[in-house]
């Protein structure tokens, strides 16, 4: 117990002591006087106001920006995958798709949304919408590029093996592209937060972002920090929440790397 | 060149010589520009799945147990895998890795993942064995353990074996032929006449060491 307790202090003890002193140097400089507080509010005025607000946040918009990110992740997931092992199958399709995908990517965001409110209103699949352009990016292409990463070794020893395509996808394309979509995930989960959060600034009636928009035109700042307070959170535990699945998923993958290391 | 039932034959070459082409040929991974492949008697169109192929990395996969991996050619030709079982639980005891069906390749010395992609290999149930360079990447005390093992296996095997090596000590020790990849598309011939069982002492025995200056002659010759 007390070595665990170590080696957690040593990884992120020195973090937790610089964000305890920078939010100390932050409270001080604004007690202080030295920025007004309507741009730069202090902590302990943006902790007191996430509890005025909690109810508001935590039983209405929280929810609501949730909703948008899960909605929009599971899609993305589904529709990802299955184009990025469609365009691992077909050359067609990947000559034909691919340029479409950057395309999707280059189009600036903001620019785009609005196109999405004009189809969808202010339903929450505006939002998935935004969500989904955002986050299926980098899970096609970490399905595309996992599928690719090494096989070729084990593809010719299956086939001498008298293995088929299906077979040699399944036995070990898929085992060796895990790894590489999980890094996706990671990477698209957070996008989603971000995605549904330009969503409800362009256009919503609840949401974290909603009322973050809200409370900057109010100049309510210390609201304004404590939504975007929530929203970086939501981003860490869904980040952690597919670390957490990765190790779980990937054991033998993962102790192979540990023992490595020694 | 051609290969008899139940024999070893090495084939030796120098870097570039196209031994790995040979066998990828061989295998069915490839298919030749000229000439022709004969298995069994008859001129073989697919051979992929007819013929066991270890390449010279163990690809083993890394998140399967020793059993799984050794079971992969079984799960891949749909054979029944419980039939399989006591043979793979024998295999493995037979191969020294007993104790080891539930490690991780990454558990395991460079000589044993030669042993497990070995076994595998034995398990596709083929009758020709093309082994490429297997022991190449094994330190020298390492190889010579794992060629006394492949000495006393080799009777009851009963398998016919296509060996490419560089090591020309290795290929005199385990032969029953050799045959030499030259410049320009020759190839040299060498029946290995050391009676068998052998075993690796044999390296230090005069005949041995006669046999072997032969070789690097016909090797040298030809540059």
């Amino acid at each position: 117990m007390k070595n665990r307790f170590k080696t957690w202090a040593e990884n992120y003890g020195l973090f937790l002591l610089v964000v305890v002193l920078l939010i100390s140097v932050w409270e001080w400089v604004v007690k202080q006087g030295f920025i007004p507080s309507f741009i730069l509010p202090a902590p302990t005025s943006i902790w007191q106001s996430l509890m005025e607000n909690r109810q508001l946040l935590l039983e209405q918009h929280l929810p609501a920006t949730l909703k948008e990110v899960l909605l929009g992740f599971i899609l993305s997931l589904i529709g990802g995958v299955i184009i990025g092992v469609g365009m691992h199958f077909s050359r067609a399709l990947e000559k034909v798709l691919y340029p479409f995908l950057v395309i999707s990517q280059t189009v600036p965001l903001i620019a785009i949304s609005p196109i999405f409110i004009m189809w969808f209103g202010y339903s929450i699949w505006s939002k998935i919408a935004v969500t989904i352009l955002t986050a299926f990016f980098p899970i096609v292409v970490s399905t595309y590029d996992g599928l690719k990463t090494g096989g070729e070794e084990y593809r010719e020893l299956l086939l001498t093996m008298g293995g088929n395509r299906w077979q040699i996808f399944k036995k070990v394309q898929v085992p060796l592209a895990l790894p590489v979509l999980f890094s996706g995930l990671k990477m698209s989960v957070v996008y989603c937060v971000v995605g549904a959060t330009i969503g409800e600034w362009l256009g919503a009636s609840e949401g974290l972002g909603y009322f973050s928009r809200r409370m900057s035109g109010n100049l309510q700042a210390d609201a304004l920090f404590a939504a975007i307070f929530l929203l970086s959170l939501l981003g860490i535990v869904l980040f952690l929440l597919i670390g957490l699945a990765e190790k779980l998923l990937l054991k033998s993958v993962k102790n192979q790397k540990g023992s490595k290391r020694k | 060149m051609n290969v008899l039932p139940g024999e070893f034959v090495s084939v030796i070459g120098a870097s570039g010589s196209g031994k790995s082409t040979l066998f990828k040929l061989i295998a069915g991974l490839l298919e030749p520009d000229q000439g022709q492949i004969w298995i069994n008697g008859q001129k073989s169109g697919k051979r992929l799945g007819k013929v066991g192929y270890m390449p010279q990395k163990d690809l083993l996969l890394p998140w399967r147990t020793v059993a799984d991996n050794v079971m992969l050619p079984i799960e891949i030709s749909k054979e029944k895998k419980q039939e399989k079982t006591s043979e793979i639980s024998e295999g493995l005891n037979r191969f020294g890795l007993a104790g080891f069906e539930k490690a991780y390749p990454h558990e395991l010395s460079g000589g044993m993942k030669q042993r497990v992609a070995f076994l595998r290999t034995i398990m596709t149930g083929r009758e020709l064995l093309l082994l490429d360079e297997p022991f190449g990447a094994l330190d020298s005390m390492t190889k010579h353990n794992m060629h006394s093992w492949l000495l006393e296996l080799w009777e009851d095997l009963q398998k016919t074996v296509l060996f490419i090596t560089h090591d020309l000590e290795e290929a005199i020790l385990l032969s029953d032929r050799i045959f030499l990849l030259l410049d320009k598309g020759a190839i040299k011939e060498l029946k290995v006449e050391i009676p068998r069982p052998r075993r690796s002492e044999l390296i230090y025995q005069t005949e041995f060491i006669a046999m072997r200056k032969e070789l690097e002659m016909l090797i040298h010759n030809e540059k």
